[in-house]
C-alpha cells in the first residue's frame, strides 16, 4: 500500500491543457513519495453536501509540488487532498523498450513514467488514442520525449483512424515495429482489453492503470472493485484505488468489470 | 498497550475523563469506528493510530468467503451516500489466520461484527470467535436478511432478535460484551432493543444504515447494481439521534434494562458525538465520515473533550442521557 499523507495543499499554479485544467499544489510530503500510477483523492470544498472524495491523476512531481490534471479549475485555492495513493507502475530492473499506450487524459501519468523509463537508460515510444483532436492528451510532451509517437483518433480528426476492430491491429504493429519488451497503458477499459490481449499474445507484460471512480481513495469502502485473477489462479473482486488501479493486464477480467462471474470466490449462486 | 492500563482512568490535559463504558468493561474513550467504514484496520493504520481508538468495529465477517455485490456499489446522495457492498469478504476462517492476528499484535481493542444468514452462523461464529487474542466484543449484524424469514433482516422483528442474541450468548464467555446493531428500519425499535437485552445483549449499538434508493436519471434505472443500499452520513443522523433517544428513555423509565448504547450514523465532529451522549449513548462510532477523512477519529475525540470542558463536565459519562433531563413526557414508538 501506498504511504499517504492527508494535506491542505495550497495552489500554486493552474493551466489549461486542452479541456483540462493542470493545477499544481505544494505539498512536500506527497511529492517526495510520488512515483508515476500514483493518484490523489480530493475532497469537496468545504461546505459542499458531498462526503466522498474524487480521484485526480497525478502528472508530475517536482520539487515540494504536485501537478494534478482537474476536470475544472479549483473552487478553493487550498484543496484538501489525500496522495500519493495506488499503486504505481512497476519499473523494469534494467533498460527496457516500453510501449505506452494512453487514451485522452487517461494518458496523464504516462508522461511522468516516460521520464523514468529515459532517465534509467531506457527507449520508449507512444500510442496516444482519443475520441477527437481535441480530447488528446500529451501527444506535444511525447514528442519532446521521442519520435515515436502515434496518434490515433475515431473521427480521423488527427493520425490514424481508430476504430473498435482495428484498435488490436494498429497496437500489435505497433509493439513489433520497436520490438517492445514491455507495455505501459493508461486508459478506457476497453483500450485496456484490447492491449492487454495484443500484449499477452506476443508474451510481453502489460501494466494497465484503470481510471475507475474512487470514492474514497483509501481502501475503505469497497466501493472502486473489478475482478481480478489472483496469485494463485482464483479470482477476486479487488479494489482499483489500492491494489490498483495498475494491474498487470493478463490477470484483469476484462470482459467482466462490472459484474460478479460466478467463478469468483465467494460469489452467489 | 495492556487490559490492565485500558482499564485505568484516562485524565488527559484538560481535565476530562473520557473512560467510557463497553457492556460491562471500561474503554480509555468513547471512539469506534462504524462497521464496514474501517475495514480490517490496515488502510485505516495509516491514517489513525488503532490503539488509540476505545475501539475498532471490523467490517462484517461472514463464515465463508463472499465477494459481494456487482458495481456501482457506492452512490452519493445529499449529505450522506448509498451503499450496496454485500458483505464482501474473506470469511472467518482468513479472518482469523490473517486480519484479527494482525490487529491484536498491534493491541487494537478489535469488536468483530459478524453476520449469518440463519441463526445457527451467529453461533458459530461466535463460538470460534470467542478466547481469540484481541477481540474486546462482538457485534451482531442482524441487520442482515434472515433466509429463513424470507429475507426480511432479523432486526424486523422483536422475537428473531432474541432468537439471535440468546444463540450467541450461549456459547460465548459471559466476559466478553455481545451487542445487538439494531436497524432503524425496525418498526419499534425499542421492542427489538428491550428483546435484545432480554436475551443477554450487553450493549446496542444504533444505529445501521437506513434503506434508501437513488436513481440513475441518465440511465433511467436504479444507480446502484442491487437497486436498493443503505443510507448513511449526516443525511441518517437525526434518525439515528431518534433512535437512540427513544431507547434511553426506555431505559431510563424502567421498560427494559439499561446497557451502553453505541451510537452512529453520520458522526463528523465532537459536537455530533456529544449530541448523540446526550441523547443516551456512552460511546460513539465514526462510519461514513472515515471515506472523506480516515483521520477524523482522533479530531472528533480532540473535539468531543473540549465540547465537555466547555461544559464544565469532568467525565464523559457526566453527559450521557443529559437531554432527558427536562423531559417530563419520554415519548416511546
Amino acid at each position: 500500500m501506498a504511504n499517504p499523507v492527508v494535506a491542505r495543499a495550497e495552489v500554486v499554479g493552474s493551466r489549461a491543457e486542452g479541456p483540462y485544467r493542470r493545477v499544481t499544489v505544494r505539498c512536500a510530503t506527497a511529492a517526495a513519495r510520488f512515483r508515476p500510477g500514483h493518484f490523489a483523492a480530493l475532497a469537496a470544498p468545504p461546505g459542499a453536501e458531498d462526503v466522498l472524495r474524487r480521484g485526480a491523476a497525478i502528472l508530475r512531481a517536482d520539487g515540494d509540488t504536485l501537478d494534478l490534471l482537474l476536470p475544472d479549475e479549483p473552487a478553493a485555492p487550498v484543496l484538501d487532498l489525500i496522495a500519493p495513493l495506488g499503486t504505481p507502475f512497476p519499473l523494469p530492473d534494467a533498460p527496457a523498450c516500453a510501449l505506452l499506450v494512453g487514451e485522452g487524459a487517461d494518458a496523464g501519468p504516462l508522461l511522468a513514467l516516460a521520464e523514468r523509463l529515459l532517465d534509467a537508460g531506457g527507449q520508449v515510444a507512444f500510442v496516444l488514442a482519443a475520441p477527437s483532436a481535441g480530447r488528446l492528451y500529451g501527444a506535444e510532451r511525447a514528442r519532446e520525449l521521442t519520435p515515436d509517437v502515434l496518434v490515433l483518433t475515431e473521427d480521423g480528426s488527427a493520425g490514424l483512424p481508430l476504430a473498435a476492430d482495428t484498435a488490436a491491429a494498429l497496437l500489435d504493429q505497433a509493439l513489433a515495429a520497436i520490438g517492445a519488451d514491455l507495455v505501459y497503458a493508461a486508459a478506457g477499459p476497453e483500450l485496456l482489453a484490447a492491449v492487454s490481449a495484443v500484449a499477452t499474445g506476443r508474451g510481453v507484460r502489460c501494466w494497465t492503470a484503470l481510471a475507475a471512480d474512487t470514492p474514497c481513495g483509501t481502501g475503505l469502502c469497497l466501493g472502486c472493485v473489478l475482478p481480478v485473477r489472483d496469485a494463485d489462479g482464483v479470482s477476486r473482486l479487488v479494489r482499483a484505488c489500492t491494489e490498483g488501479p495498475v494491474f498487470d493486464g493478463a490477470r484483469v477480467r476484462w470482459a467482466d468489470l462490472g459484474r460478479v462471474p460466478a467463478d469468483l470466490e465467494g460469489a452467489r449462486p | 498497550m495492556t487490559d490492565r492500563q485500558d482499564a485505568t482512568l484516562v485524565m488527559d490535559r484538560q481535565g476530562v475523563d473520557l473512560s467510557a463504558p463497553f457492556g460491562s468493561t471500561v474503554l480509555p474513550n468513547p471512539l469506534s469506528t462504524a462497521a464496514g467504514c474501517a475495514g480490517f484496520g490496515r488502510e485505516l493504520a495509516r491514517f489513525t493510530p488503532l490503539d488509540e481508538l476505545g475501539t475498532l468495529t471490523t467490517r462484517t465477517v461472514l463464515l465463508r468467503p463472499s465477494a459481494g455485490l456487482a458495481a456501482p456499489r457506492i452512490v452519493a446522495t445529499p449529505a450522506g451516500l448509498l451503499n450496496a457492498i454485500g458483505h464482501q469478504g474473506p470469511g472467518i476462517e482468513r479472518f482469523l489466520a490473517r486480519d484479527l492476528p494482525w490487529l491484536a499484535e498491534r493491541g487494537v481493542r478489535t469488536v468483530v461484527s459478524l453476520a449469518g444468514e440463519r441463526l445457527e452462523e451467529f453461533a458459530e461464529l461466535a463460538a470460534r470467535l470467542g478466547g481469540q487474542p484481541g477481540v474486546t466484543g462482538l457485534e451482531l449484524n442482524i441487520s442482515a436478511p434472515n433466509s429463513a424469514d424470507r429475507g426480511l433482516m432479523f432486526a424486523a422483528n422483536p422475537a428473531i432478535s432474541y432468537d439471535v442474541v440468546r444463540a450467541v450468548k450461549e456459547v460465548t464467555d459471559p466476559a466478553l460484551p455481545v451487542y445487538a446493531k439494531l436497524s432503524p428500519d425496525a418498526a419499534a425499535i425499542t421492542e427489538v432493543a428491550a428483546a435484545c437485552v432480554a436475551a443477554g445483549a450487553d450493549g446496542l449499538s444504533m444505529v445501521n444504515t437506513a434503506q434508501g434508493m437513488a436513481i440513475d436519471l441518465d440511465a433511467a434505472r436504479p444507480a446502484l447494481a442491487a437497486g436498493f443500499g443503505g443510507l448513511s452520513g449526516p443525511a441518517l443522523r437525526p434518525i439515528a439521534v431518534r433512535c437512540v433517544y427513544q431507547v434511553h428513555a426506555a431505559m431510563r423509565a424502567g421498560r427494559m434494562p439499561a446497557v451502553p448504547i453505541l451510537a452512529m450514523g453520520g458522526v463528523r465532529t465532537g459536537r455530533d458525538a456529544l449530541e448523540f451522549t446526550l441523547a443516551g449513548a456512552s460511546g460513539v462510532a465514526v462510519g461514513s465520515a472515515l471515506l472523506h477523512d480516515p483521520t477524523a477519529p482522533l479530531r472528533i475525540l480532540d473535539e468531543l473533550r473540549a465540547e465537555l470542558a466547555a461544559r464544565k463536565l469532568a467525565k464523559y459519562t457526566d453527559a450521557v442521557g443529559l437531554a432527558h433531563r427536562t423531559t417530563t413526557k419520554d415519548s416511546d414508538d
